[in-house]
Protein backbone atom coordinates (compact mmCIF):
# COMPACT_ATOMS: atom_id res chain seq x y z
CA UNK A 1 0.00 0.00 0.00
CA UNK A 2 1.54 3.54 -1.53
CA UNK A 3 2.35 4.93 2.09
CA UNK A 4 2.59 8.62 0.93
CA UNK A 5 -1.63 8.00 0.10
CA UNK A 6 -3.11 7.10 3.30
CA UNK A 7 -2.45 7.53 6.79
CA UNK A 8 -3.32 10.61 9.36
CA UNK A 9 -2.10 13.23 9.53
CA UNK A 10 -1.93 13.36 5.73
CA UNK A 11 1.42 13.66 4.28
CA UNK A 12 0.86 16.79 2.91
CA UNK A 13 -0.06 18.16 6.22
CA UNK A 14 2.58 16.80 8.33
CA UNK A 15 5.71 18.12 6.91
CA UNK A 16 9.62 16.63 8.20
CA UNK A 17 11.56 19.66 6.32
CA UNK A 18 12.18 23.15 5.45
CA UNK A 19 11.00 22.35 1.81
CA UNK A 20 8.20 20.54 2.63
CA UNK A 21 6.92 23.59 5.23
CA UNK A 22 6.86 26.52 3.67
CA UNK A 23 4.19 24.76 0.57
CA UNK A 24 2.06 23.87 3.34
CA UNK A 25 2.56 27.01 5.10
CA UNK A 26 1.44 28.62 2.04
CA UNK A 27 -1.70 26.38 1.36
CA UNK A 28 -2.86 26.97 5.25
CA UNK A 29 -2.71 30.69 4.30
CA UNK A 30 -4.46 30.68 1.15
CA UNK A 31 -6.76 27.98 2.16
CA UNK A 32 -7.78 30.49 5.01
CA UNK A 33 -7.82 33.66 2.86
CA UNK A 34 -10.32 31.74 0.31
CA UNK A 35 -12.58 30.97 3.22
CA UNK A 36 -12.24 34.57 4.61
CA UNK A 37 -13.47 35.98 0.78
CA UNK A 38 -15.77 33.15 0.44
CA UNK A 39 -17.47 33.96 3.47
CA UNK A 40 -17.37 38.22 3.10
CA UNK A 41 -19.14 37.35 -0.71
CA UNK A 42 -21.69 35.21 1.22
CA UNK A 43 -22.62 38.03 3.78
CA UNK A 44 -23.16 40.29 0.56
CA UNK A 45 -25.30 38.15 -1.18
CA UNK A 46 -27.01 38.17 1.93
CA UNK A 47 -27.15 41.52 2.26
CA UNK A 48 -28.23 41.96 -1.20
CA UNK A 49 -31.60 39.25 -1.17
CA UNK A 50 -32.73 39.75 2.00
CA UNK A 51 -30.75 42.63 4.26
CA UNK A 52 -32.18 46.23 5.30
CA UNK A 53 -32.23 48.83 2.28
CA UNK A 54 -29.89 51.10 4.36
CA UNK A 55 -26.66 48.51 3.63
CA UNK A 56 -28.56 47.32 0.56
CA UNK A 57 -28.25 50.52 -0.60
CA UNK A 58 -24.63 50.96 0.38
CA UNK A 59 -23.53 47.91 -1.06
CA UNK A 60 -24.60 49.07 -4.42
CA UNK A 61 -22.54 52.33 -3.95
CA UNK A 62 -19.62 53.19 -6.52
CA UNK A 63 -17.35 53.45 -2.95
CA UNK A 64 -18.12 50.18 -2.22
CA UNK A 65 -17.44 48.78 -5.28
CA UNK A 66 -13.84 50.86 -5.55
CA UNK A 67 -13.14 49.38 -1.93
CA UNK A 68 -14.71 45.70 -2.29
CA UNK A 69 -13.74 45.44 -6.37
CA UNK A 70 -10.82 47.31 -6.92
CA UNK A 71 -8.46 48.50 -3.33
CA UNK A 72 -9.10 45.17 -1.37
CA UNK A 73 -8.14 42.40 -3.70
CA UNK A 74 -5.74 44.82 -4.64
CA UNK A 75 -4.00 45.41 -1.82
CA UNK A 76 -4.55 41.76 -0.85
CA UNK A 77 -3.38 40.04 -3.34
CA UNK A 78 -0.58 41.95 -4.56
CA UNK A 79 0.60 40.66 -0.61
CA UNK A 80 0.05 37.53 -0.70
CA UNK A 81 2.05 37.75 -3.91
CA UNK A 82 5.23 39.12 -2.40
CA UNK A 83 4.97 37.51 0.70
CA UNK A 84 4.29 34.06 -1.13
CA UNK A 85 7.45 34.59 -3.16
CA UNK A 86 9.59 35.42 -0.71
CA UNK A 87 8.14 32.14 1.51
CA UNK A 88 8.66 29.71 -1.45
CA UNK A 89 12.45 31.30 -2.33
CA UNK A 90 14.47 28.18 -1.01
CA UNK A 91 12.89 26.31 -3.26
CA UNK A 92 14.33 27.57 -6.44
CA UNK A 93 17.29 29.21 -4.41
CA UNK A 94 20.88 27.98 -6.39
CA UNK A 95 22.31 25.12 -5.61
CA UNK A 96 25.67 25.24 -4.32
CA UNK A 97 27.32 21.95 -5.42
CA UNK A 98 28.54 21.20 -1.91
CA UNK A 99 24.91 18.70 -0.89
CA UNK A 100 24.70 15.41 -1.43
CA UNK A 101 23.76 13.90 -5.02
CA UNK A 102 21.32 10.95 -5.43
CA UNK A 103 19.92 10.40 -9.13
CA UNK A 104 16.58 8.92 -9.41
CA UNK A 105 15.48 7.94 -12.40
CA UNK A 106 11.59 7.09 -13.14
CA UNK A 107 11.07 3.85 -14.90
CA UNK A 108 7.98 2.18 -15.98
CA UNK A 109 6.73 1.24 -12.94
CA UNK A 110 9.31 1.98 -10.59
CA UNK A 111 12.58 4.30 -8.75
CA UNK A 112 15.90 4.01 -9.94
CA UNK A 113 18.17 5.33 -6.94
CA UNK A 114 22.10 5.74 -7.50
CA UNK A 115 23.80 7.52 -5.02
CA UNK A 116 26.92 9.37 -6.62
CA UNK A 117 30.22 10.46 -5.18
CA UNK A 118 31.81 13.84 -5.87
CA UNK A 119 33.20 12.94 -8.88
CA UNK A 120 29.42 11.91 -9.96
CA UNK A 121 30.33 8.30 -10.07
CA UNK A 122 27.67 6.07 -9.03
CA UNK A 123 28.93 5.13 -5.06
CA UNK A 124 26.04 2.50 -4.77
CA UNK A 125 22.84 1.78 -6.80
CA UNK A 126 19.30 1.03 -5.47
CA UNK A 127 16.10 0.78 -6.30
CA UNK A 128 12.31 2.53 -4.84
CA UNK A 129 13.95 3.77 -1.46
CA UNK A 130 16.15 6.99 -0.51
CA UNK A 131 18.06 7.46 2.23
CA UNK A 132 19.16 10.62 3.81
CA UNK A 133 21.01 11.93 6.77
CA UNK A 134 18.46 14.20 9.40
CA UNK A 135 19.29 17.89 9.03
CA UNK A 136 21.30 18.00 5.55
CA UNK A 137 19.92 19.15 2.31
CA UNK A 138 20.27 16.89 -0.74
CA UNK A 139 19.67 17.11 -4.42
CA UNK A 140 18.34 15.11 -6.35
CA UNK A 141 19.05 14.71 -10.19
CA UNK A 142 15.24 13.28 -11.76
CA UNK A 143 15.76 12.16 -14.74
CA UNK A 144 13.17 9.71 -16.90
CA UNK A 145 14.31 6.48 -18.65
CA UNK A 146 11.20 6.58 -20.78
CA UNK A 147 7.92 8.52 -20.12
CA UNK A 148 6.97 11.36 -17.90
CA UNK A 149 6.91 10.57 -14.20
CA UNK A 150 6.61 12.93 -11.40
CA UNK A 151 8.98 12.57 -8.06
CA UNK A 152 6.56 13.06 -4.53
CA UNK A 153 7.04 12.72 -1.36
CA UNK A 154 4.71 15.12 0.44
CA UNK A 155 6.73 14.70 4.14
CA UNK A 156 9.66 16.22 2.35
CA UNK A 157 8.93 18.30 -0.74
CA UNK A 158 6.53 19.76 -3.34
CA UNK A 159 6.32 17.12 -6.58
CA UNK A 160 8.40 17.49 -9.44
CA UNK A 161 8.15 16.18 -12.78
CA UNK A 162 10.95 13.47 -14.07
CA UNK A 163 11.04 14.57 -17.99
CA UNK A 164 12.49 12.37 -20.63
CA UNK A 165 16.20 13.88 -21.57
CA UNK A 166 16.72 16.08 -19.44
CA UNK A 167 18.27 16.10 -15.68
CA UNK A 168 15.73 18.90 -13.06
CA UNK A 169 17.12 19.21 -9.76
CA UNK A 170 15.00 19.29 -6.74
CA UNK A 171 16.30 19.95 -3.21
CA UNK A 172 15.21 17.74 -0.19
CA UNK A 173 15.69 17.91 3.33
CA UNK A 174 14.42 15.98 6.69
CA UNK A 175 14.38 17.52 9.82
CA UNK A 176 13.82 14.79 11.52
CA UNK A 177 14.27 10.56 11.22
CA UNK A 178 11.46 8.41 10.02
CA UNK A 179 9.79 6.56 7.33
CA UNK A 180 8.19 8.74 4.54
CA UNK A 181 5.91 7.30 1.48
CA UNK A 182 6.59 9.08 -2.26
CA UNK A 183 4.65 8.32 -5.11
CA UNK A 184 4.62 8.87 -8.99
CA UNK A 185 2.12 11.93 -8.91
CA UNK A 186 2.78 11.73 -13.60
CA UNK A 187 0.12 9.55 -15.05
CA UNK A 188 2.77 7.27 -16.50
CA UNK A 189 0.48 4.18 -17.79
CA UNK A 190 -0.51 0.99 -16.60
CA UNK A 191 0.17 0.39 -13.36
CA UNK A 192 1.10 4.03 -12.73
CA UNK A 193 -1.08 4.12 -8.93
CA UNK A 194 1.04 1.23 -7.61
CA UNK A 195 4.60 3.02 -8.28
CA UNK A 196 5.29 3.88 -4.89
CA UNK A 197 9.12 5.45 -2.98
CA UNK A 198 9.78 4.95 0.07
CA UNK A 199 12.26 7.72 2.05
CA UNK A 200 14.02 6.91 5.34
CA UNK A 201 15.37 9.39 7.36
CA UNK A 202 18.65 8.71 9.49
CA UNK A 203 21.04 9.96 11.96
CA UNK A 204 23.83 11.50 10.32
CA UNK A 205 26.12 9.04 11.66
CA UNK A 206 23.83 6.78 10.94
CA UNK A 207 23.33 7.58 7.65
CA UNK A 208 27.53 7.61 7.02
CA UNK A 209 27.66 3.88 8.38
CA UNK A 210 24.95 2.72 6.35
CA UNK A 211 26.25 4.45 2.98
CA UNK A 212 29.65 2.92 3.63
CA UNK A 213 28.35 -0.59 4.26
CA UNK A 214 26.28 -0.56 0.94
CA UNK A 215 29.14 0.97 -0.77
CA UNK A 216 31.96 -2.04 0.68
CA UNK A 217 29.14 -4.35 -0.40
CA UNK A 218 28.94 -3.29 -4.01
CA UNK A 219 32.76 -4.05 -4.05
CA UNK A 220 32.54 -7.49 -2.80
CA UNK A 221 30.98 -10.51 -3.57
CA UNK A 222 27.74 -11.31 -2.87
CA UNK A 223 27.01 -13.44 0.15
CA UNK A 224 24.96 -17.00 0.40
CA UNK A 225 25.21 -19.54 -2.32
CA UNK A 226 23.44 -22.86 -3.32
CA UNK A 227 20.34 -23.85 -4.74
CA UNK A 228 18.84 -19.97 -4.58
CA UNK A 229 21.62 -18.63 -6.70
CA UNK A 230 21.50 -21.51 -8.76
CA UNK A 231 17.98 -21.10 -9.18
CA UNK A 232 18.38 -17.44 -9.97
CA UNK A 233 21.16 -17.43 -12.49
CA UNK A 234 19.45 -20.77 -14.42
CA UNK A 235 15.85 -18.77 -14.38
CA UNK A 236 17.05 -15.82 -16.13
CA UNK A 237 16.84 -13.46 -13.49
CA UNK A 238 20.31 -11.73 -14.73
CA UNK A 239 18.54 -11.06 -17.80
CA UNK A 240 17.15 -8.05 -15.90
CA UNK A 241 18.20 -7.67 -12.85
CA UNK A 242 21.92 -6.93 -11.44
CA UNK A 243 23.41 -8.38 -8.15
CA UNK A 244 27.17 -6.69 -7.48
CA UNK A 245 29.39 -9.18 -7.40
CA UNK A 246 27.67 -11.74 -9.65
CA UNK A 247 27.85 -12.61 -12.89
CA UNK A 248 24.10 -10.96 -12.77
CA UNK A 249 24.56 -7.60 -14.48
CA UNK A 250 20.67 -6.78 -16.33
CA UNK A 251 19.98 -3.07 -16.43
CA UNK A 252 16.30 -3.31 -17.43
CA UNK A 253 15.08 -3.96 -13.63
CA UNK A 254 16.00 -2.96 -10.37
CA UNK A 255 19.14 -3.51 -8.60
CA UNK A 256 18.92 -6.68 -6.22
CA UNK A 257 22.27 -5.81 -4.71
CA UNK A 258 20.51 -4.75 -1.72
CA UNK A 259 16.77 -6.41 -2.07
CA UNK A 260 17.14 -7.85 1.44
CA UNK A 261 17.61 -5.01 3.24
CA UNK A 262 14.74 -3.10 1.34
CA UNK A 263 11.38 -2.11 3.28
CA UNK A 264 9.47 -2.90 0.19
CA UNK A 265 8.41 -4.63 -2.97
CA UNK A 266 7.46 -4.05 -6.19
CA UNK A 267 7.80 -0.20 -5.91
CA UNK A 268 6.58 1.05 -2.88
CA UNK A 269 3.33 -1.58 -2.72
CA UNK A 270 4.61 -5.07 -0.68
CA UNK A 271 5.81 -5.50 2.63
CA UNK A 272 9.39 -7.00 2.39
CA UNK A 273 9.71 -10.94 3.47
CA UNK A 274 10.20 -14.47 2.53
CA UNK A 275 6.28 -14.71 1.95
CA UNK A 276 5.70 -11.36 -0.08
CA UNK A 277 9.28 -12.48 -1.88
CA UNK A 278 8.10 -15.86 -2.85
CA UNK A 279 4.00 -13.85 -3.88
CA UNK A 280 6.03 -11.20 -5.95
CA UNK A 281 7.97 -13.56 -8.33
CA UNK A 282 5.64 -16.03 -8.39
CA UNK A 283 3.03 -14.19 -9.58
CA UNK A 284 4.37 -10.21 -10.02
CA UNK A 285 0.89 -9.77 -12.68
CA UNK A 286 -1.78 -10.83 -10.32
CA UNK A 287 -0.30 -8.14 -7.65
CA UNK A 288 1.12 -5.29 -10.41
CA UNK A 289 -1.05 -6.37 -13.66
CA UNK A 290 1.22 -5.21 -16.28
CA UNK A 291 4.20 -4.31 -14.89
CA UNK A 292 7.27 -5.25 -16.84
CA UNK A 293 8.40 -8.37 -14.68
CA UNK A 294 6.83 -12.06 -15.85
CA UNK A 295 5.00 -13.86 -13.62
CA UNK A 296 7.62 -16.76 -12.76
CA UNK A 297 4.65 -19.75 -12.16
CA UNK A 298 6.69 -22.09 -14.04
CA UNK A 299 8.45 -22.52 -11.18
CA UNK A 300 7.64 -24.70 -8.56
CA UNK A 301 6.94 -23.51 -5.11
CA UNK A 302 10.50 -25.06 -3.65
CA UNK A 303 12.26 -22.95 -5.93
CA UNK A 304 10.80 -19.59 -6.02
CA UNK A 305 11.42 -20.35 -2.04
CA UNK A 306 14.91 -21.30 -2.72
CA UNK A 307 15.16 -18.12 -5.21
CA UNK A 308 13.64 -15.82 -2.18
CA UNK A 309 15.83 -17.42 0.47
CA UNK A 310 18.83 -15.82 -1.12
CA UNK A 311 17.96 -12.57 -2.35
CA UNK A 312 16.83 -12.17 1.19
CA UNK A 313 20.60 -12.35 1.57
CA UNK A 314 21.14 -10.12 -0.74
CA UNK A 315 21.63 -6.72 2.12
CA UNK B 1 -27.59 -12.28 -0.21
CA UNK B 2 -27.48 -12.54 3.43
CA UNK B 3 -30.48 -11.15 4.00
CA UNK B 4 -31.79 -13.27 1.81
CA UNK B 5 -30.20 -16.11 3.88
CA UNK B 6 -31.54 -14.59 7.49
CA UNK B 7 -35.37 -14.48 5.88
CA UNK B 8 -34.73 -18.33 5.23
CA UNK B 9 -32.97 -19.24 8.65
CA UNK B 10 -35.87 -17.38 10.03
CA UNK B 11 -38.55 -19.13 8.22
CA UNK B 12 -36.55 -22.77 9.24
CA UNK B 13 -36.93 -21.17 12.80
CA UNK B 14 -40.53 -20.59 12.44
CA UNK B 15 -40.81 -24.20 10.80
CA UNK B 16 -39.05 -25.65 14.22
CA UNK B 17 -41.15 -23.57 16.62
CA UNK B 18 -43.59 -24.88 14.98
CA UNK B 19 -42.80 -28.51 15.99
CA UNK B 20 -42.83 -29.63 11.92
CA UNK B 21 -39.84 -31.57 12.57
CA UNK B 22 -37.18 -32.48 14.86
CA UNK B 23 -34.77 -30.05 12.71
CA UNK B 24 -31.41 -28.16 14.61
CA UNK B 25 -30.20 -25.98 12.04
CA UNK B 26 -25.87 -25.72 12.19
CA UNK B 27 -24.68 -22.71 13.68
CA UNK B 28 -23.87 -19.87 11.86
CA UNK B 29 -19.87 -20.01 12.18
CA UNK B 30 -18.28 -22.90 14.03
CA UNK B 31 -16.28 -19.91 16.53
CA UNK B 32 -17.04 -16.02 17.23
CA UNK B 33 -14.43 -13.80 17.51
CA UNK B 34 -15.15 -10.20 19.28
CA UNK B 35 -14.78 -7.64 16.49
CA UNK B 36 -11.72 -6.10 17.79
CA UNK B 37 -9.45 -9.00 17.63
CA UNK B 38 -10.67 -9.38 13.80
CA UNK B 39 -9.90 -6.17 13.14
CA UNK B 40 -6.66 -6.59 14.47
CA UNK B 41 -5.94 -9.65 12.24
CA UNK B 42 -7.31 -7.73 8.88
CA UNK B 43 -4.34 -4.76 9.86
CA UNK B 44 -1.63 -8.02 10.40
CA UNK B 45 -2.51 -9.24 6.67
CA UNK B 46 -2.13 -6.18 5.55
CA UNK B 47 1.25 -5.19 7.25
CA UNK B 48 2.25 -8.60 6.61
CA UNK B 49 1.62 -8.67 2.85
CA UNK B 50 -0.45 -11.89 3.07
CA UNK B 51 -2.40 -11.05 -0.01
CA UNK B 52 0.42 -11.15 -1.77
CA UNK B 53 0.38 -14.77 -2.82
CA UNK B 54 -3.92 -14.98 -1.27
CA UNK B 55 -6.92 -13.85 -2.51
CA UNK B 56 -8.45 -12.63 1.21
CA UNK B 57 -12.22 -11.11 1.17
CA UNK B 58 -12.35 -8.18 2.62
CA UNK B 59 -8.52 -7.39 1.60
CA UNK B 60 -8.76 -5.36 -1.89
CA UNK B 61 -5.66 -5.39 -3.12
CA UNK B 62 -3.42 -7.20 -3.94
CA UNK B 63 -4.97 -10.43 -4.99
CA UNK B 64 -2.00 -13.27 -5.78
CA UNK B 65 -2.58 -16.24 -7.09
CA UNK B 66 0.86 -17.84 -6.15
CA UNK B 67 -1.01 -19.53 -2.99
CA UNK B 68 -4.63 -20.92 -2.54
CA UNK B 69 -7.52 -18.29 -2.62
CA UNK B 70 -8.93 -17.86 0.84
CA UNK B 71 -12.79 -17.16 0.03
CA UNK B 72 -14.92 -19.08 1.51
CA UNK B 73 -12.63 -19.98 4.37
CA UNK B 74 -15.14 -20.07 6.82
CA UNK B 75 -16.57 -23.47 4.90
CA UNK B 76 -13.31 -25.15 4.45
CA UNK B 77 -12.38 -28.49 5.53
CA UNK B 78 -8.90 -29.28 6.86
CA UNK B 79 -6.38 -26.05 6.81
CA UNK B 80 -4.51 -27.06 4.13
CA UNK B 81 -5.63 -30.46 3.58
CA UNK B 82 -3.68 -31.64 6.62
CA UNK B 83 -4.44 -30.42 9.91
CA UNK B 84 -7.88 -30.13 11.84
CA UNK B 85 -9.48 -26.73 11.38
CA UNK B 86 -9.34 -25.35 14.96
CA UNK B 87 -8.42 -21.56 15.43
CA UNK B 88 -5.40 -22.65 17.51
CA UNK B 89 -3.99 -24.63 14.52
CA UNK B 90 -4.79 -21.90 12.18
CA UNK B 91 -2.63 -19.72 14.55
CA UNK B 92 0.37 -21.85 14.36
CA UNK B 93 -0.10 -22.45 10.58
CA UNK B 94 -0.02 -18.75 9.25
CA UNK B 95 2.71 -18.25 11.85
CA UNK B 96 5.34 -20.86 10.61
CA UNK B 97 3.45 -23.44 8.17
CA UNK B 98 6.13 -25.64 7.61
CA UNK B 99 6.67 -26.35 10.90
CA UNK B 100 2.69 -27.05 11.35
CA UNK B 101 2.24 -29.03 8.22
CA UNK B 102 5.88 -30.44 7.72
CA UNK B 103 6.70 -29.92 3.37
CA UNK B 104 4.70 -26.85 3.54
CA UNK B 105 5.68 -24.71 0.59
CA UNK B 106 4.10 -21.28 2.66
CA UNK B 107 6.77 -19.88 4.30
CA UNK B 108 7.00 -18.95 7.96
CA UNK B 109 5.72 -15.25 8.31
CA UNK B 110 6.97 -12.01 10.41
CA UNK B 111 4.43 -12.32 12.66
CA UNK B 112 3.87 -13.20 16.53
CA UNK B 113 1.78 -15.57 18.13
CA UNK B 114 -0.74 -12.98 19.14
CA UNK B 115 -0.86 -11.84 16.23
CA UNK B 116 -1.09 -14.96 14.46
CA UNK B 117 -4.54 -15.39 16.57
CA UNK B 118 -6.41 -12.63 15.52
CA UNK B 119 -4.91 -13.35 11.79
CA UNK B 120 -6.89 -16.75 12.73
CA UNK B 121 -9.89 -14.77 13.55
CA UNK B 122 -9.96 -12.59 10.52
CA UNK B 123 -10.34 -15.57 8.68
CA UNK B 124 -13.03 -17.74 10.70
CA UNK B 125 -14.76 -14.62 10.52
CA UNK B 126 -15.00 -14.23 6.64
CA UNK B 127 -18.79 -14.67 5.91
CA UNK B 128 -18.79 -14.55 1.69
CA UNK B 129 -21.54 -17.37 1.07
Amino acid sequence: MIEALWGWPPPVFDPAGPYAESVTTLAWVLLGMGVAVTAIVVAALWVALRGPDALKRKLGGERTVWIGGVAFPGVVLTALLVWGLALTASLTADITGDEMRVRVTGEMWWFRVEYLDDDGNVLVADANELHLPVGEPVVLELQSADVIHSFWVPHLSGKKDMIPGRTTLLRVQADRPGRFGGVCAEYCGGPHALMGFVAIAHGQDDFRQWLAGKARRQAASAPGGGAGRRQFMDSGCAACHRVAGTPANGLAGPDLTHVGSRQTLGAGILPNNRGTLIGWIGDSQSIKPGNRMPSYDMLSAEELEDIAIWLEQQK
Amino acid sequence: MKAVGQIFGHAAALGCALGLAACKQPPASRYTFDAGLRDMGRHVIERAGCAACHEIPGIDWPEGRTGPSLAGFDGVGPIAGYLPNTPANLARFVRNAPAAKPGSTMPAMPISSEEAHAVAAYLYGIDDD
